[in-house]
């Protein structure tokens, strides 16, 4: 395994000399590979961006009073945390940086089905970004992510289209993403990869193309709708207007429940390769998982309406978007009982990834097991617009997709780069990560049991104690995302090379060099074994050839 | 380490061009497998489309069951002698889309460019009626009874219908207000100067032409864009580059021709002829 120079001829290197050639050669490649690069950058940026309004809301909220900023620009603040973080980080995030590296990869193609479309979906992201960050330059938006009518389409004041043209923009390269996927997946499997030997990363990247592809449309028309009320002054959603405030809200949550499953099923997908990995073992219930992931996908589409219990929606209709929202636990929990039964008698090591897995599994179920008491009437009556549901939705998307996402950019870091980060602070920053997130958002599930409702920057005294508490969560959690900022960039140079294989895992994506080279196989792979193929000893032998030291 | 791949046979990866023709992109392994990843594409892709139009046929739904009478007034308000001719030439047009793929199939160029030269002469016929039918509209928020009158300023009178939804809105039952059915009309009058201000504003009436503009506007836009597909695709047919086994780009371009057709088929019906 001991490799002690990266391979010549990589996806990273480039024949012309030149920096002109070089920058051309980046922002007109065609190679899924490189294009997750340029994701992966761009999508870290945004998210540092969002991160730096999260952190002006919660300083915002160490007082009780509004001493830092009016609540006018406190809206604006978590508006701009919202939406960045919504439709410009969570939801692009794993599909389309670490799924743009990896579906190809894993599957054995040579590249996605349309390299081009993909490389469009790139500059429709930056674009709609150019477009969000505008509306936040020019001074912000003050609608919170959710743009509800009639207050986005005719009262608010502020710089809505923009953002809604960044967000309807984004849509799109969203689509362009998912549609390849699918393509993909169906059509540009190697030989011998029949849909039950792919990786689950894939089966999880397949799910959310399709409810990429269903659902960012609709919420496309839904923004499209509201800004041409807003511009011409004609109703629809206003009723004022003549129009209807609830449809807005139909429609837009149509897309952005499913959307909750574009940001976490790609999370599971990372998770499931993570667990198998580090247990050594195959996983358990390959088929329960794969299925559960389309039963997701499937059941997200008949839930929207636990958005709208208080919305004057029919009494009857919410019990029914009730049982089905509660339908839901069924496959999430078959995916968490088959990752613990995977761990049950596997070598388990505690490596970067893994430790942000298991912290997945954990934060996950919290953050799944509250989105069912949310789930009842009667309880999201109480709690409704409340840090409870704040606390409830972070907990699955930061302490899901964030880790997911942080776990998954660790494993195939030796991939990516050809280099091995440093395991100490990549162990000891995921603990951090971990404990920060937990004193985060734990103070806000009691919070909003205890009314304090979401999007107010001036509170009750006797909440104080729990909003500090947060906030100190937040500023540990702030350190335990800028430490693997410091050492990943740190690998890229002093990193000693991974070799093809670092983690002894299975899967197409470890038979390649690391980095792999531009059309990523030498000879496409031919498969004759199932995904996970660890024999079945592996663990045992593993744990009896285990001494201090010892690599795995 | 568990191995789940064994070498492949070389012609499988061999990258010479000699043996498939230039079109063969070199991620695919063969020509089947790029037709087949296209053509799925493109059903993904009008997939996509029909959810596009679904938002706005939810509120064409919801809008309608709440102001039935509204709807089947409203539509006598359109031009529908020229939404029937307009439904015609895009029947025809999908025919000749089909004649001329078929025509790619068979290696007919002639044919396929007649084919593809009598599809955008539809293109630009419908576009053209379906801008008579705008500006139809906009005339009569001026005070003119035809376009025609109103590019020329001739016989200007009182406005006293205006369609296109926004401030100027009129619709002549609740401008009579007798008759008029329940509802916006009643509440209008009984709110007097509100009411005169803003005649059209608060009418579900406007809803209907609100929904009627931008559907329909979004239908024209795809239009162009079909257009462009078309012209492109003739461009292509003329250098000569399709032959009976490659004409993929004329399969897919059609089936997005076709896609316009279907929309519109609903369109129609749902809008000129719900009385
Ligand atoms: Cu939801």
């Amino acid at each position: 395994m001991a490799t002690t120079a990266l391979p010549q001829s990589t996806y990273l290197h480039d024949d012309t000399p030149g920096l002109w050639a070089w920058i051309k050669s980046w922002l007109f490649t065609v190679d899924h590979k490189r294009i997750a690069i340029l994701y992966l950058l761009s999508i870290n940026f945004f998210f540092l961006l969002g991160g730096l309004a999260a952190t002006v809301v919660r300083i915002e909220l160490v007082t009780p009073q509004g001493d830092l900023m009016s609540s006018d620009v406190y809206n604006r603040a978590f508006t701009l945390h919202g939406v960045i973080m919504v439709f410009f980080f969570l939801i692009p995030v794993i599909p389309s940086v670490l799924g743009n590296f990896l579906v190809p990869l894993m599957i054995g193609a040579r590249d996605l089905a349309f390299p081009r479309i993909n490389l469009l979906s790139w500059y429709l992201y930056m674009f709609g970004g150019i477009f969000a960050l505008s509306a936040a330059v020019l001074g912000g938006v003050d609608t919170g992510w959710t743009f509800y009518t009639p207050f986005s389409s005719t009262y608010s004041n502020s710089n809505v289209i923009l953002t809604i043209a960044g967000a309807f923009i984004m849509g799109f390269s969203s689509i362009a993403t998912g549609l390849n996927f699918i393509v993909t997946i169906h059509k540009m499997r190697a030989p011998g990869m029949t849909w039950f030997r792919l990786p689950l990363f894939i089966w999880s990247h397949y799910a959310t193309s399709l409810i990429i592809v269903l659902a960012t449309p609709v919420v496309g028309i839904t923004l499209l709708l509201v800004a041409i009320e807003r511009i011409w002054g004609v109703g629809i959603f206003d009723p004022a207007l003549g129009g209807d405030p609830v449809l807005f809200q139909h429609l837009f949550w149509f897309y952005s429940h499913p959307a909750v499953y574009i940001m976490i099923l790609p999370g599971f997908g990372v998770i499931s390769e993570l667990i198998a990995t580090f247990s050594r073992k195959r996983i358990f219930g390959y088929e329960f998982i794969a299925f559960s992931s389309m039963a997701i996908a499937i059941l997200g589409f008949l839930v929207w309406g636990h958005h709208m219990f208080v919305s004057s929606q029919s009494v009857y209709a919410s019990l029914i978007f009730s049982f089905i929202t509660m339908l839901v636990a069924i496959p999430s929990a078959i995916k968490v009982f088959n990752w613990t039964a995977t761990l049950y008698k596997g070598s388990i090591s505690y490596r970067t990834p893994m430790l942000y897995a298991l912290g997945f599994i954990g934060l996950f179920v919290i953050g799944g097991l509250t989105g069912i008491f949310l789930g009842v009437v009667a309880v999201d009556i109480h709690v409704t617009d409340t840090y409870f549901v704040v606390a409830h939705f972070h907990y699955v998307m930061v302490g899901g997709t964030i880790m997911a996402y942080l776990g998954g950019l660790h494993y195939w870091w030796p991939k990516m780069t050809g280099r091995m980060y440093n395991e100490v602070w990549g162990g000891i920053s995921a603990l951090i990560v971990f404990v920060g997130f937990n004193m985060t958002f734990f103070p806000q599930f009691v919070l909003g049991y205890l009314g304090m409702p979401r999007r107010y920057h001036v509170y009750p005294e006797e909440f104080q104690i729990l909003h500090v508490l947060s906030t100190a969560g937040a500023s540990i959690l702030a350190i335990g995302f800028i430490i693997p900022i410091i050492y990943l960039m740190g690998s890229l140079i002093a990193g000693k090379p991974a070799g093809d294989n670092p983690w002894d895992a299975t899967g197409l994506e470890w038979q390649t060099s690391s980095p792999p080279p531009t059309h990523n196989f030498h000879e496409t792979p031919i498969v004759t074994t199932e995904a996970y193929a660890y024999p079945p000893e592996a663990a045992e032998l593993d744990a009896r050839s285990w001494r201090p030291g010892s690599p795995l | 380490m568990a191995t789940t791949t064994r070498p492949a046979v070389p012609t499988a990866q061999a990258h010479g061009h000699a043996h498939h023709g230039p079109e063969l992109r070199h991620h695919f392994e063969t020509a089947r497998q790029q037709k087949e990843a296209a053509t799925l594409g493109m059903w993904a892709f009008l997939v996509t489309e029909v959810m596009l139009f679904g938002g706005i046929f939810m509120a064409y739904i919801l809008y309608r069951w709440a102001f039935p009478d509204v709807w089947a007034e409203s539509a006598h308000h359109l031009n529908t002698p020229l939404g029937t001719v307009n439904t015609v030439v895009l029947l025809v047009s999908s025919l000749t889309v089909a004649l001329a793929v078929h025509a790619a199939e068979s290696g007919n160029r002639r044919t396929l460019l007649t084919m593809l030269g009598i599809t955008l002469l539809l293109g630009f016929a419908f576009l053209g009626i379906k801008a008579y039918e705008y500006s139809e509209k906009f005339s009569h928020c001026n005070g003119y009874s035809t376009p025609l009158n109103w590019v020329t300023g001739t016989d200007q009178h009182a406005v006293d219908e205006c369609l296109v939804p926004g401030r100027a809105f009129i619709f002549p039952v609740e401008h009579g207000a007798e008759g008029a059915p329940a509802g916006a009309a009643a509440e209008g009058v009984a709110h007097g100067e509100a009411a005169a201000v803003q005649p059209g504003l608060k009418s579900p009436y406007q809803l209907f032409y609100f929904l009627y503009f931008v559907a329909t506007g979004l239908h024209a836009v795809h239009m162009i864009i079909g257009i462009t597909i078309v012209s492109i695709l003739a461009f292509l047919s003329w250098r000569g580059l399709f032959t009976p086994s490659y004409f993929t780009p004329v399969e897919i371009g059609g089936l997005y021709w076709h896609l316009i057709d279907i929309v519109w088929v609903f369109l129609f019906p749902l809008f000129y002829l719900v009385h």
